[in-house]
């Protein structure tokens, strides 16, 4: 099973970036593989790994900005949010 | 029930062969890249491992069955989503154009409604229920594939598609 939180450290940290993914979705995992393959700094967080109210705390993060809980959900900056596996938006977004 | 860490590659490509050979006794067809599939009936397995069930692994399950029944794979929108956009939500079933390489495959937007949404939606399933058979006895839709029958209880397993009983939704 893979950590339900972890820090990853590139070379590209200006934008801060929270992925939250599940662990059983090849979508995130793409995402997650973008953010490491772009030398992205981010954090990310599995969502179907949490304890229930750890959970609902990040559906409801998550909520905040998307009509829905979906996933993969980035987080830019605390600020706006991209939901599903849009690859160019995700770059576009961190300008890379 | 098998722990998630004990999945094997082997359970894995026994799964794989069964659903893609069921897939196409029924007319559907599973994503043709191989590894992104087997990826996904990996999350099968897992989330059987975890839950007792395959809630899709592209979602987050509740953990209780009676919550996640329209998320147990295949999906309540599998059949919708194949129509619309050529896949379903996690991409493990493909339509024809998608499989022949006609039609791209991208990620698509969720048919599920959201969580505060659905219950009002089961309401509205219960209030269309007007029509009656002549007989008094009860037909039943399998939300999976469609299938209807009149009988008093729906059955055990669904002939068609093998889904579950309590898939089965009053029709009339």
């Amino acid at each position: 099973m893979p950590d339900v939180r972890s820090h990853i450290e590139g070379t590209h940290g200006d934008v801060k970036v929270l992925l939250y993914a599940l662990s059983t979705c090849i979508w995130c995992r793409k995402a997650r593989q973008l953010l490491e393959d772009e030398s992205v700094t981010f954090d990310c967080v599995y969502v179907d790994l949490l304890d229930p109210d750890e959970r609902k705390a990040s559906r409801k993060h998550i909520r905040q900005f998307s009509d829905r809980t979906s996933f993969p959900a980035i987080i830019f900056d605390d600020s706006d949010c991209i939901v599903g596996y849009k690859p160019e938006k995700i770059k576009e977004r961190l300008g890379i | 029930m098998r722990s998630e860490d004990s999945i094997t590659g082997e359970a894995v490509e026994k799964l794989y062969s069964r659903l893609r050979r069921d897939a196409r006794a029924g007319g559907y067809n599973l994503n043709p890249d191989e590894a992104f599939t087997k990826g996904l009936v990996e999350g099968l397995l897992i989330n059987e491992a975890r839950y007792g069930y395959w809630a899709c692994p592209c979602r987050l399950a509740d953990g209780e069955r009676a919550l996640d029944l329209d998320i147990i794979c295949p999906c309540d929108y599998r059949d919708p989503d194949l129509v619309d956009w050529g896949a379903c939500y996690c991409a493990l079933y493909v339509s024809d154009a998608v499989r022949d390489g006609a039609q791209d495959l991208a990620p698509i937007p969720d048919r599920r409604p959201p969580e505060e949404d659905r219950e009002a939606v089961a309401a509205s399933h219960d209030e269309e229920l007007v029509g009656f058979t002549r007989s008094g006895i009860p037909v039943w839709r399998c939300k999976v594939c469609g299938y209807l029958c009149a009988r008093t209880r729906p059955p055990l397993k669904c002939p068609i598609c093998k889904a579950d009983q309590d898939r089965f939704e009053r029709f009339m």
